[in-house]
C-alpha cells in the first residue's frame, strides 16, 4: 500500500507525464514543418525521415524569389486587424445589450448565434461566391474582411457577453447616476474594467483571421490573397515541394506565433473565461 | 430646494406588479427611510426615482420639474448602492471626482470639492488608493464621498450598510446621521433593518407587497401603527398578537376574550366592532410583565429566556398555546417551564380587527 503522500506524489507524475506528452505532440509538427524547410526536397521526401541533415537555407530564398512573402504578409495583417477591428466595434455593443439588459431571447439569441459556427462552411460556398461575384467583392481585401468579421463576431460577441456578465450591473449604474452618456459608460467604466477579456478576444480574433484558409482560398486568386493562399500554392498538381512548403508555412506561422508567445499569458487568462480571479 | 412628490407610481415587471400605485410627498432636507420585507418593492422604488428602473405609471416631480422619463444622469440625484459599486479601475479620488469630470467642472474646483469629501469623510490618506485596497467600511465612505461632491439636490442610499459587519454598521449609522444634520440634504434610503430606520429617520415610510402601509415619524409609527403588518415589522423583538373576540363594548373601552379565556378591557374607539367579532390584542415586549401566577388571570410557562445583559427577552407560551415575548430588566431570573403570570398594560395595547387594522384608541380629550 502506498501512503497518501506517495499516492499524491505520483499522481502529479503521472499528470506531468501525460501534460507533456500531450504538449509534444501538438508540438511535434510544428517542430517537424521547421525542420523540414531547412532541408533540400531529397532529404525532405527520404524514407526513414531524416532528423539530422546538413541544413540549408535555400528554399527560404528560393520562396522569396518566387513569390513576393511582404505582399501576402500585408494581406494578412490587413484583413486580420481589419476583421477584428470592425467585430470588436459590432461585438462590444451587442454583448453589452445582452448581458445588462437582458430579455427572455437572449440567452437564445446567443445559442442561435454560435449555431451559424455548426454549419460546414462549404455548405454556403456557392451562395456567397456568387454574391462575392456580383458584388465585385471576389480577391478584394474588403470582402475577406466582411467575411471574416461575419464568421469570427459570434465567438467574439459570446466570449465578450461572458466577460460583460461578471461585471456588477451597479457600477454601470454608478456611472449612469454619475452622468455618463451611453458612450462614456461603455469607453470609461465597462471597457477598462473589462480589458483582460477584451483583450483575450481580439487575439483569439486575430488568430482564427490570420489562420483561416477555406475561405480565403476560395475567394481570392492574387490580389488579396493572403499567406494562406500563399502556403496552398505550394501544394500544387505539378507536385509537392515538401520543404518549400515547410519554408512558407513556417514562414505565414512565424508572426503569429510570436505574437501568441507574447500575448499567452492574457490569452490563457482570458480563455479561461474568467474562471481565474 | 428639493421637494420629491410621487404619483400614483406603478412598476411592473412583465404580468408581476411591484409597486401598485406609490403617492408620497417628500420636503426639503427630510431623512426618508422606505422599510419593508424583501420583495416589498422598495428598492424598486427607490430605483425608480433614481431613473434606472422605467416605471409603468405615474409621475415624479423633483420640485416642480416632472422627472418620470429623464435619464438618471439628468436628474440631479446621487445613489449610494449596497455593493459599493466603486470603480475598480480608479483610485479613490478618481471615483469621487468622475462625475464633477463629465459635468466639466474646472480642474481646481474638482480638487477643492474632493478634498472637503475626503476632510469630511476622513478620507485624506486613502485619495490615492484603489478601491481593492481598502476596508468594507472606508469602501462605503468613498461611496458616500462620490455622492457627497456632486451636491445633488437628493441623496438615494439602497441598503448601504447590510454589507458591513454589525459593530461598523452602527458606527456608520451615525455618520450617516451626522451626514445629514452637516449637509442638509434630503435623503432617501432604503433598508430592511427597523433599527434603522427607527434611529435615521424623520419620516418612515413602510412597504409591504408594493403598497404603502403607512408613512410617519418612527415615534408615531411605533405608537400608532396603522395596521398589524406595521405594528409587527417595527419594535425589536416584535409585538405579540393574541386572538380574541369582543366580548362588550361601549364608546371607549372593548372588552376582548382572548383563547386562554381572559378577558382584557382596553381603551378604544370601537364604531365598527360588534360583539363577536375576531380581534388580535398587540402587545410589545416591554408592556408586559412577568408575575407570580397569583397575580394574574393570564397565566402560562416559561419557554426561553435570553439574557442580554440590560434586558432580558423571555419567550412565554400562556395556557391558551399563544406564544408572547416579553422584555424585563437584565437582572430578572426565571427557568425554562416556570410556571408564571402575565401582567399587560392594557393603556399601550393595540386592537386589531379582522382585516388587521388598528382599532383607534379614543382622544384622550374625549375619555
Amino acid at each position: 500500500m502506498l501512503s497518501l503522500k506517495q499516492r499524491r506524489s505520483l499522481n502529479t507524475l503521472l499528470m506531468g507525464v501525460l501534460a507533456w506528452g500531450v504538449a509534444l505532440a501538438i508540438f511535434f509538427p510544428i517542430f517537424w514543418m521547421l525542420l523540414t524547410s531547412f532541408k533540400t526536397e531529397i532529404d525532405a521526401f527520404a524514407t526513414p525521415p531524416q532528423l539530422f541533415f546538413s541544413p540549408t537555407l535555400e528554399n527560404y530564398t528560393l520562396v522569396n524569389e518566387r513569390s513576393d512573402y511582404l505582399h501576402f504578409a500585408w494581406n494578412s495583417v490587413v484583413v486580420s486587424f481589419g476583421s477584428t477591428i470592425i467585430g470588436m466595434m459590432l461585438a462590444v455593443p451587442a454583448a453589452y445589450s445582452m448581458a445588462f439588459f437582458e430579455t427572455k431571447r437572449t440567452k437564445g439569441t446567443l445559442l442561435w448565434m454560435l449555431s451559424t459556427k455548426m454549419l460546414p462552411p462549404v455548405g454556403v460556398l456557392v451562395p456567397i461566391y456568387l454574391i462575392f461575384k456580383d458584388t465585385g467583392l471576389l480577391d478584394t481585401k474588403t470582402g475577406l474582411v466582411i467575411i471574416y468579421t461575419l464568421i469570427n463576431l459570434p465567438i467574439m460577441i459570446w466570449m465578450a457577453y461572458t466577460y460583460f456578465k461578471e461585471i456588477p450591473k451597479e457600477v454601470l449604474e454608478a456611472a449612469r447616476m454619475d452622468g455618463s452618456t451611453l458612450f462614456q459608460e461603455i469607453w470609461r467604466v465597462l471597457l477598462p474594467m473589462s480589458k483582460g477579456g477584451l483583450a483575450a478576444t481580439v487575439l483569439l480574433s486575430l488568430i482564427l483571421s490570420w489562420n483561416e484558409a477555406f475561405w480565403s482560398l476560395n475567394l481570392t486568386a492574387s490580389e488579396a490573397a493572403p499567406l494562406t493562399a500563399l502556403i496552398a500554392s505550394y501544394s500544387s498538381p505539378e507536385g509537392l515541394f515538401w520543404a518549400k512548403l515547410s519554408a512558407v508555412s513556417t514562414l505565414a506561422c512565424a508572426p503569429i506565433l510570436i505574437f501568441g508567445w507574447i500575448s499567452q499569458k492574457q490569452l490563457v487568462r482570458g480563455l479561461s473565461f474568467g474562471a481565474v480571479k | 430646494m428639493a421637494n420629491l412628490t410621487i404619483k400614483n407610481l406603478k412598476k411592473s415587471f412583465g404580468e408581476t406588479e411591484i409597486l401598485k400605485g406609490i403617492n408620497l410627498e417628500i420636503k426639503d432636507n427630510e431623512f426618508v427611510v422606505f422599510v419593508g420585507p424583501s420583495g416589498c418593492g422598495k428598492s424598486t422604488l427607490l430605483r425608480s426615482i433614481a431613473g434606472l428602473e422605467e416605471v409603468t405609471g405615474g409621475h415624479i416631480l423633483l420640485d416642480t420639474k416632472e422627472i418620470t422619463d429623464l435619464a438618471p444622469a439628468k436628474r440631479d440625484l446621487a445613489m449610494v448602492f449596497q455593493s459599493y459599486a466603486l470603480y475598480p479601475h480608479m483610485s479613490v479620488r478618481k471615483n469621487m471626482s468622475f462625475a464633477l469630470e463629465l459635468a466639466k467642472e474646472k480642474k481646481e474646483v474638482i480638487h477643492n470639492k474632493v478634498a472637503e469629501a475626503a476632510r469630511i469623510l476622513e478620507l485624506d490618506p486613502l485619495l490615492e488608493r484603489k478601491p481593492k485596497e481598502l476596508s468594507g467600511g472606508q469602501r462605503q465612505r468613498v461611496a458616500i464621498g462620490r455622492a457627497i461632491v456632486r451636491q445633488p439636490k437628493v441623496f438615494l442610499f439602497d441598503e448601504p450598510l447590510s454589507n458591513l459587519d454589525a459593530a461598523l454598521r452602527v458606527q456608520m449609522r451615525l455618520e450617516l446621521a451626522r451626514l445629514h444634520h452637516d449637509l442638509n440634504a434630503t435623503m432617501i434610503y432604503v433598508t430592511h433593518d427597523q433599527v434603522e430606520a427607527m434611529t435615521l429617520a424623520d419620516k418612515v415610510v413602510v412597504l409591504n407587497q408594493g403598497r404603502i402601509e403607512q408613512v410617519g415619524t418612527p415615534l408615531d409609527l411605533y405608537r400608532n401603527p396603522a395596521n398589524r403588518f406595521v405594528a409587527g415589522f417595527l419594535g425589536m423583538p416584535k409585538m405579540s398578537f393574541l386572538p380574541g373576540t369582543v366580548t362588550a363594548l361601549d364608546h371607549s373601552s372593548v372588552t376582548v376574550e382572548l383563547t386562554s379565556g381572559t378577558s382584557v378591557t382596553l381603551p378604544a374607539a370601537s364604531e365598527h366592532l360588534r360583539q363577536g367579532s375576531a380581534v388580535s390584542v398587540g402587545v410589545r415586549p416591554e408592556n408586559i410583565d412577568v408575575v407570580e401566577p397569583s397575580e394574574s388571570s393570564l397565566t402560562g410557562y416559561m419557554d426561553i429566556t435570553e439574557s442580554l445583559g440590560s434586558d432580558t427577552y423571555c419567550y412565554v407560551k400562556t395556557d391558551g398555546q399563544e406564544t408572547l415575548t416579553v422584555r424585563m430588566p437584565g437582572n430578572f431570573a426565571c427557568n425554562y417551564g416556570d410556571r408564571i403570570g402575565l401582567h399587560l398594560h392594557v393603556d399601550e395595547c393595540h386592537l386589531f380587527d379582522e382585516q388587521g387594522n388598528a382599532v383607534q384608541k379614543p382622544s384622550r380629550l374625549a375619555a
